[in-house]
């Protein structure tokens, strides 16, 4: 057995596939081929027992009862608090705020920590392919306390120029926001190179990890960044809970962002206290069923040989790619060194929309659109892509079913 | 190939899409509207000029788009040429009833004849809003301006 062979057991998709019930449906007669991992990833079986078991034997509110249900439920969801905590490997489970996704996430930084340090004319550097989530919180702070946007550009293959980005950061920068992977263009940018240019100025940065956390092994202190967000559901988790990670001087800073229970020390009819974070960032009953969920989507994750995961996604898109080259009407979007596994094109004389319906129908979900980055879009001077996203389920074989859809839209619609 | 796509997509749509009728600026329009779908981002302008006998004397309609929404755009001014605002927002809402697959009322025969092509986007519930989008934009024209979204 060669070194390569031996490296590729150590992951093998088609067992993989058999936990993610969903994918040996059809659609229109046609068997799914599920291409927007980017959206959204399926859910294995081991997510859905968690969440059932769970809700079925354990489940109460958490931190409040002094009952035995709330005793396990509460020993749960922080438990799950340090499933993640040792997925990001941060140091401490302090460290991890549960919110309701990656676009909280940001928003919480937007808020808590970023609004009571803006004054007009200070700037965030952020770079064009970001995702609407980790533009619109920073617009609030330019429509209502006058920050300064500004915005870094891309080489045409879609990677970031860390130099560009560099000369971005100036005296009155208040945080970098940039994603860790595009998910349009796939672009892995170099986020411990950025965050060691933006600290040399005192800069802190805020990685958008929602594909970050997919597709490469996170590992927040040596990334030395200072907030990491990140959603489950994209990690083959449930819908409705994510994380910000952020360090804990940072979160020791924070005034708290949502109001409510759970997340006081102590409330009086003129006075009110706060307790420490991540509590001071957990307002109300939190997504206690999907914590649960959520640790048990990473223990899935972990229960491959990551680095196996990744050579498998890569294989799919270089595939995927070498499978698009055949046809001259159709031109890839985004093509840096190193990007995760999503691929963006447009066709020349079709509307991605037009496309995605007809590779609909035969059973392939891709996503049309511009993917919550129009900036992106107008940067490379298109309204919209069609994108298709591979995940560890996906086969060599479905790549072979999109091309021969995107062949037959060329006949139909060419 | 699917029959549903086959009418979705069929000759005379192509045809409207690749070929737009009445495509490019009105110069002299009394009645300019912009639509925007935030779906997809894709973008359309209509001009029309209305007499005072409150009869639509011509029409153009400018933007990018999918087949769908072009070849509806294409369509619309063809058909709405010459007819009266009130007419033409009767057409309207005989189209919007045809393409969402409920029961036809407004439409005359010969309207229904010519409309009948956009008949396959009723499969499709995801792309009504391609084939609605410059309708709206039209009426939003006609009623003063502004911006038109799907949503």
């Amino acid at each position: 057995m060669t070194a390569q062979a031996k490296f590729r057991t150590a992951f093998n998709p088609a067992t993989a596939r058999k936990d993610f019930q969903i994918l040996s449906r059809s659609v229109y007669g046609k068997p799914l081929v599920y291409l927007d991992n980017a959206a959204s990833a399926q859910k294995p079986r081991q997510v859905l027992d968690a969440m059932d078991d769970f809700a079925m034997s354990e489940y109460a509110n958490v931190h409040r009862g002094v009952h035995y249900l709330s005793a396990t439920a509460t020993e749960r969801y922080e438990a799950a608090r340090d499933t993640v905590r040792k997925f990001l490997n941060a140091e401490s489970a302090g460290e991890i705020v549960f919110t309701k996704g990656g676009t909280e996430a940001i928003n919480l930084v937007a808020y808590s920590y970023l609004m009571p340090r803006i004054e007009p004319g200070d700037e965030i550097v952020l770079t064009v392919m970001e995702h609407h989530s980790n533009i619109v919180p920073w617009h609030f702070l330019r429509e209502r306390q006058g920050a300064v946007l500004r915005w870094v550009d891309l080489r045409d293959d879609g990677s970031l120029d860390l130099d560009s980005l560099n000369a971005a950061i100036g005296p009155k920068t208040k945080l970098v926001a940039v994603t860790h992977i595009s998910n349009v263009l796939g672009t892995v940018n170099p986020i411990k190179e950025i965050v060691a240019r933006a600290h040399a100025k005192g800069v802190p940065v805020l990685a958008d990890g929602c594909q970050g956390a997919v597709h490469e092994t996170v590992d927040v202190r040596d990334l030395d960044v200072d907030f990491y967000a990140v959603t489950a559901h994209k990690l083959y988790g449930p819908t409705g809970i994510g994380v910000l990670y952020a360090k804990k001087a940072h979160l020791k800073a924070m005034r708290p962002f949502n109001g409510g229970g759970e997340m006081i020390n102590e409330v009086t009819r003129d006075h009110v206290t706060y307790a420490d974070p991540p509590a001071r960032f957990e307002a109300g009953t939190p997504p206690i069923i999907e914590s649960v969920g959520f640790a048990a989507a990473l223990d899935y994750v972990n229960s491959f040989d990551r680095a196996a995961v990744k050579a498998h996604e890569h294989d799919l898109l270089t595939y995927a790619r070498e499978g698009v080259r055949q046809f001259n009407w159709l031109s890839v979007i985004g093509d840096a060194p190193g990007k995760a596994a999503i691929l963006s094109f447009e066709a020349e004389g079709m509307h991605a929309h037009d496309l995605a319906t007809i590779l609909d129908r035969e059973g392939v979900a891709v996503r049309a659109g511009h993917h919550c980055a129009q900036p992106l879009m107008e940067r490379f001077g298109v309204a919209s892509t069609t994108r298709a996203s591979f995940a560890l389920y996906n086969t060599r074989a479905e790549v072979d079913v999109m091309i021969e859809a995107l062949a037959k839209a060329r006949k139909i619609l060419g | 190939m699917d029959q549903s796509l086959r009418e979705l997509y069929q000759e005379v749509i192509l045809d409207h899409s690749r070929h737009p009728r009445h495509f490019g600026k009105l110069e002299h329009a009394t009645n300019t509207a912009q639509g925007y779908n935030p779906l997809c981002g894709d973008r359309v302008t209509v001009y029309l000029i209305v007499g005072k006998d409150q009869r639509i004397a011509d029409v153009k309609f400018e933007g990018k788009g999918c087949a769908i929404s072009q070849a509806s755009a294409s369509l619309m001014t063809e058909m709405i040429v010459g007819r009266t605002v009130a007419e033409a927002e009767k057409l309207m809402g005989g189209f919007l009833e045809l393409v969402k697959g409920e029961n036809v009322v407004d439409l005359d025969d010969d309207d229904r004849e010519r409309l009948d092509v956009m008949a396959g986007v009723s499969a499709f519930p995801m792309r009504v809003k391609c084939a609605t989008l410059a309708w709206h934009t039209m009426k939003s024209a006609l009623e003063g301006g502004g911006t038109a979204k799907t949503e």
